[in-house]
This record gives C-alpha cells, sequence and structure tokens, in this order.
C-alpha cells in the first residue's frame, strides 16, 4: 500500500469514527436518560424509536442564524468552537483501537501528547466566555478555568501511575503490558483518571461552569447555529475521548476473549459500557457546588493520586 | 465530601443514586402515546356534553342551574291535536340549545338536574378550536355527541331496587304478595343497563310488567295515571 493511501484510510476512518461515534453517545444519551426518569425519549425522528433525532438537530442547527453580539471580540468569539473540538479529534488519532498496529497513528510518546491536547480544552472554554461580551459567560468561563486547571492534576497524576507501571508512554505499549490484575492494582488510579476526565469535559455532575439554572447556559450562552453545535459535538466527542481513553490505560483496551482477531471490537465495547456510565452519572447525580467541587479535587482526587503512585512505585521495584 | 451532619457509609448515597436511576431504566416508562395511542379513559370521564333533543321538554332546569350561565335556550309552543281528546295539547319545541364550553367548567349540575334524561356526559375531549366562538355548540353538533355517549355502568346486583321499581312489581302481584315481590326486583335490575334507549325497553320480566317505563320521554304523551 503506497503512503498516501495508507494515510488517507488511517485519516478518513479517524474522521468517520470521529463523525459516528458521538453520534450513538449521544442518541445513546437520549435514550437511557429518557428511560432512567420514566420516559421514552425522541420518538417521532426517522420513524423508528426517533433514531434520526440528532440529525434532525443537526439540520436545524445549520439552518439556524449565526450570531456574533456586537460586543463580542469576534475573531476569538468564532475560533473557541473549533478549539473546543479540534483536539479531540487530534486525540483520537493516538488511540489504539486493537493489536497489531491498529491505530491511526502509533506515537512513543502517545500518553504525553493525548494529555496535552487534552489540556487545550481550557483555552477553547476561556476564549468563548471572554470573548462574548457577557457576563454569565465569563463567569463560566472563570469557573469553567478554574475546574479545568484543578481537575489536569489528579488526571495527569493517575495517569503518570499506569504509565510508571507499563513502562511506557507509547498509549499501544500500555494496553500490550497491560494485565489483569492491574485492574485492582491501578483500581484508585483509574477511579480518578475517570471523575476528572468527567470534569475535564465538563459533564454533570461537574458541569458548573454551564450549570444552566445559574448562568444561562455558562461559556456557550451567546452561540448559535453552527457554533454551539460543534460544542455540542466537542461534549459528545469528549464522552467518547474520555471513555476510550480510560479503556486504554486501565481495562486493558482490546485485551478480552479472541482478542487477536475481536481486538477493535472489545475496545469499543469498553468505550460504549464507559460512556454509559458517564450518561448514568449524568441522571443520578445532582451538580456539585463550586466549593464542593474544588474540595473533591484538591483534598480527595490529589492525595489519593499521590498515594496511587506510591503504591504504583513500590510495587513496581518490589517485582 | 459530604457537608451535612448525617454520614452513613461512605458513598451509600452515590451508590443508591444510580441503583435507582438503573432500576427505573428497566421499568417500562409512563409516558403516553397520545396522538399516536388513544388514552384509556377511565369511566365516567367529563369529556363534553351531548344532548338527546327528543328527550328535552324545554323545562329550563339546566340553564337555570348553570353556575356560569353557559346554556342558551329558545323554544315555541305548538298545538298538538290528539284525535279524541277535548281539546288540542300544547307541547314546547326547542328552536335552540346551545352550550359554550368556552364558559362552561365542567361541574355537571345541568345534567344531574335534567329530569329527563336529555343531557348525557360522553369521554369525547377533542373538540378543540382555534377560535374560540367555535366553541359554542348548537344543538345540532350536541346531537351529534350522543353517537359516542357509552352505556350507562349496570346497577348494583347487591343494591336496592329504586322506589318505581318496587312499587311497581308490588302492584303487580297484587296485594298480600308484598314479601315475594321484593324477591322479584332483584332481577330487572340487570336488564336496566341497555340505556340509553330505555324509551324502548321491553318490561321483560313478569314482576316488573307495569307502566314503570320512564315518564317524560315523549313529552307530548300524557303522564300515564297511576292505576287505582
Amino acid at each position: 500500500m503506497p503512503l498516501w493511501l495508507d494515510l488517507l484510510v488511517r485519516v478518513v476512518a479517524v474522521v468517520v469514527g470521529f463523525l459516528v461515534l458521538p453520534l450513538l453517545v449521544g442518541q445513546a444519551e437520549h435514550k437511557v436518560m429518557a428511560h432512567m426518569q420514566g420516559r421514552l425519549g425522541p420518538m417521532y425522528a426517522g420513524a423508528y424509536h426517533g433514531w434520526a433525532q440528532l440529525v434532525a438537530d443537526g439540520v436545524k442547527f445549520v439552518q439556524k442564524e449565526d450570531i456574533t453580539p456586537r460586543d463580542a471580540d469576534r475573531g476569538v468569539f468564532r475560533l473557541a468552537p473549533i478549539v473546543a473540538l479540534f483536539p479531540y479529534l487530534l486525540i483520537l488519532l493516538a488511540i489504539p483501537l486493537g493489536p497489531g498496529g491498529l491505530v491511526a497513528q502509533p506515537l512513543d510518546i502517545g500518553l504525553f501528547f493525548v494529555l496535552a491536547v487534552l489540556g487545550v480544552g481550557v483555552l477553547a472554554v476561556l476564549m468563548s466566555a471572554w470573548a462574548s461580551g457577557n457576563k454569565y459567560s465569563l463567569l463560566g468561563g472563570l469557573r469553567g478555568a478554574a475546574q479545568l486547571l484543578g481537575y489536569e492534576l489528579p488526571l495527569v497524576l493517575s495517569a503518570a501511575s499506569v504509565a510508571m507501571a507499563a513502562g511506557t508512554l507509547s498509549l499501544p505499549g500500555i494496553v500490550e503490558a497491560w494485565k489483569p490484575w492491574w485492574l485492582l492494582w491501578q483500581a484508585p488510579a483509574a477511579i480518578i483518571f475517570f471523575v476528572a476526565g468527567l470534569a475535564e469535559i465538563r459533564r454533570p455532575p461537574f458541569d458548573m461552569p454551564i450549570a444552566d439554572s445559574e448562568l444561562v447556559f455558562g461559556y456557550m450562552t451567546e452561540y448559535t447555529g453552527l457554533r454551539f453545535a460543534f460544542f455540542l459535538l466537542a461534549e459528545y466527542v469528549g464522552i467518547i475521548v474520555i471513555a476510550a481513553l480510560t479503556t486504554v490505560l486501565f481495562l486493558g483496551g482490546w485485551h478480552g476473549p479472541f482478542a487477536t482477531h475481536l481486538g477493535w471490537l472489545w475496545t469499543l465495547v469498553k468505550i460504549f459500557a464507559l460512556s454509559f456510565v458517564i450518561i448514568w452519572f449524568r441522571v443520578a447525580y445532582p451538580r456539585l457546588r463550586e466549593d464542593q467541587l474544588q474540595r473533591l479535587c484538591w483534598l480527595v482526587l490529589v492525595p489519593v493520586a499521590l498515594a496511587q503512585l506510591v503504591l504504583t512505585a513500590a510495587v513496581k521495584l518490589a517485582m | 465530601m459530604s457537608d451535612d451532619g448525617e454520614r452513613g457509609t461512605p458513598g451509600k448515597g452515590l451508590v443508591q443514586g444510580l441503583a435507582v436511576t438503573l432500576k427505573t431504566m428497566t421499568k417500562r416508562s409512563t409516558t403516553r402515546q397520545y396522538p399516536d395511542v388513544e388514552p384509556e379513559l377511565p369511566p365516567r370521564s367529563r369529556g363534553v356534553i351531548a344532548l338527546l333533543e327528543e328527550n328535552c321538554t324545554v323545562c329550563m332546569l339546566c340553564a337555570r342551574e348553570c353556575p356560569d350561565w353557559c346554556i342558551y335556550i329558545d323554544s315555541h309552543k305548538e298545538e298538538v291535536i290528539v284525535p279524541g281528546a277535548a281539546r288540542a295539547r300544547q307541547r314546547n319545541v326547542l328552536d335552540r340549545f346551545d352550550i359554550d364550553f368556552s364558559l362552561c367548567m365542567y361541574c355537571g349540575i345541568c345534567i344531574d338536574v335534567c329530569p329527563f334524561d336529555a343531557l348525557h356526559w360522553t369521554p369525547e375531549f377533542e373538540y378543540a378550536e382555534t377560535d374560540v366562538l367555535d366553541l359554542l355548540h348548537d344543538k345540532n353538533r350536541l346531537g351529534e355527541w350522543m353517537r359516542t355517549v357509552p352505556p350507562p355502568p349496570a346497577h348494583d346486583v347487591l343494591g336496592e331496587p329504586s322506589k318505581e321499581e318496587a312499587t311497581a312489581s308490588r302492584k303487580a302481584a297484587g296485594p298480600g304478595a308484598a314479601k315475594q315481590a321484593q324477591a322479584n326486583v332483584r332481577r330487572p335490575a340487570a336488564t336496566t343497563a341497555e340505556r340509553p334507549s330505555r324509551a324502548s325497553q321491553k318490561p321483560g320480566e313478569p314482576a316488573a310488567d307495569s307502566p314503570q317505563a320512564p315518564q317524560g320521554i315523549d313529552s307530548d304523551s300524557p303522564p300515564p295515571e297511576p292505576p287505582k
């Protein structure tokens, strides 16, 4: 296979995944949330149980007027949704789907790259918040900045723990080194990574920056049409990304029965199971107050993550 | 993490929250898909009021008792020549019978006070209009609702017979048979379920064989004289 064709196939595959997986998660969220609340959810779009609801939403968003407020900083305001969405696309490039190099771009420092790009999210929040010229947006943006910077720490520490255990920063390398008993050994790190990841993508119960009951819609207040749809898409791709990273780092990625042939399926199954849990959390838990949110981060997650690092190092030395 | 004073097992509340939502997900949802699926209304639902014009004698009780005066009735008198009678009789003819459902509060007093069963509840409720003036239903429209009036529930077999039935059966059985008549009146209760075609009801039971047909159905026929 010539190089250009190889590249094309990989990029197209990632873009298709980038567009299809969030739709699946979004539809699952509609339906799961509805049934958890004793409702039915969308039933009309697409004739069969509303399967085309998100497509219809997309068409609606495209038709809406694209408004930039007069007091907004035009350039930054318009750039922010792209900045919110694009890092997730880059992360999907580095996530291994199955064994034998089934990854769009194998990177030796994959984990480092992924965490660095994930950190760009805070930039999009601040850009949209400041550029909107709206007090609700600004409040939401500052909350978001405080939250994202705070939760970055336990996220990175817990990821460092598993990297230390595997002895590599390469994501496929980590999955290959993974053993089932790591589930127990790395359990605190896994939980911390998942919770901090939830906070990173601003999903309930960590949606204080959006907090629609007090801040209208946080940093997204002034957005309409396609730009708002980009933010929503970013949220759903964020679910995929966090679920995929947790899968790859802590749940053994493609490991499972018949992994050599069905490895990709195992990865997808684990990703969707974690996405379900993310949706489940949203339905079950009320939003954390700002002080509770920071307290959870600094007084619970960070110390436990540090303790996990010590534990990992001790076990690693003892082996 | 929590600031509240009462502390149980840590994380118990979190697990309980997840359990509640998961349990709800496995149950059937309570959503009624109304426009696609007809709702199952309870018996005696109050949807709209139907008018059986033949039963109306223009006694005006309904219009007078209506708390918000939403019933409008016009009528005129007509002479009916009864062959063999000494003089012509008069009867009321209904010209107009409107109920304004934009005012009606569905108290059902008109139906309760109607002595001749001319007004009925029907469970039909889909008569919303885009213009409020169209909520004034005239007697033709009210008459059309009669098709949707459900049969009344059967009498309680264990309940006491109505006074009319008891008297009638006692009369039919003759003097001194009051004891037996009491036992018999229980049975015709079941046959009275076939309303609203009560005017055509045949007194099938031997015990109820007497002028117990409801009075006032045909307002032009003189009320039957109770036999002396």
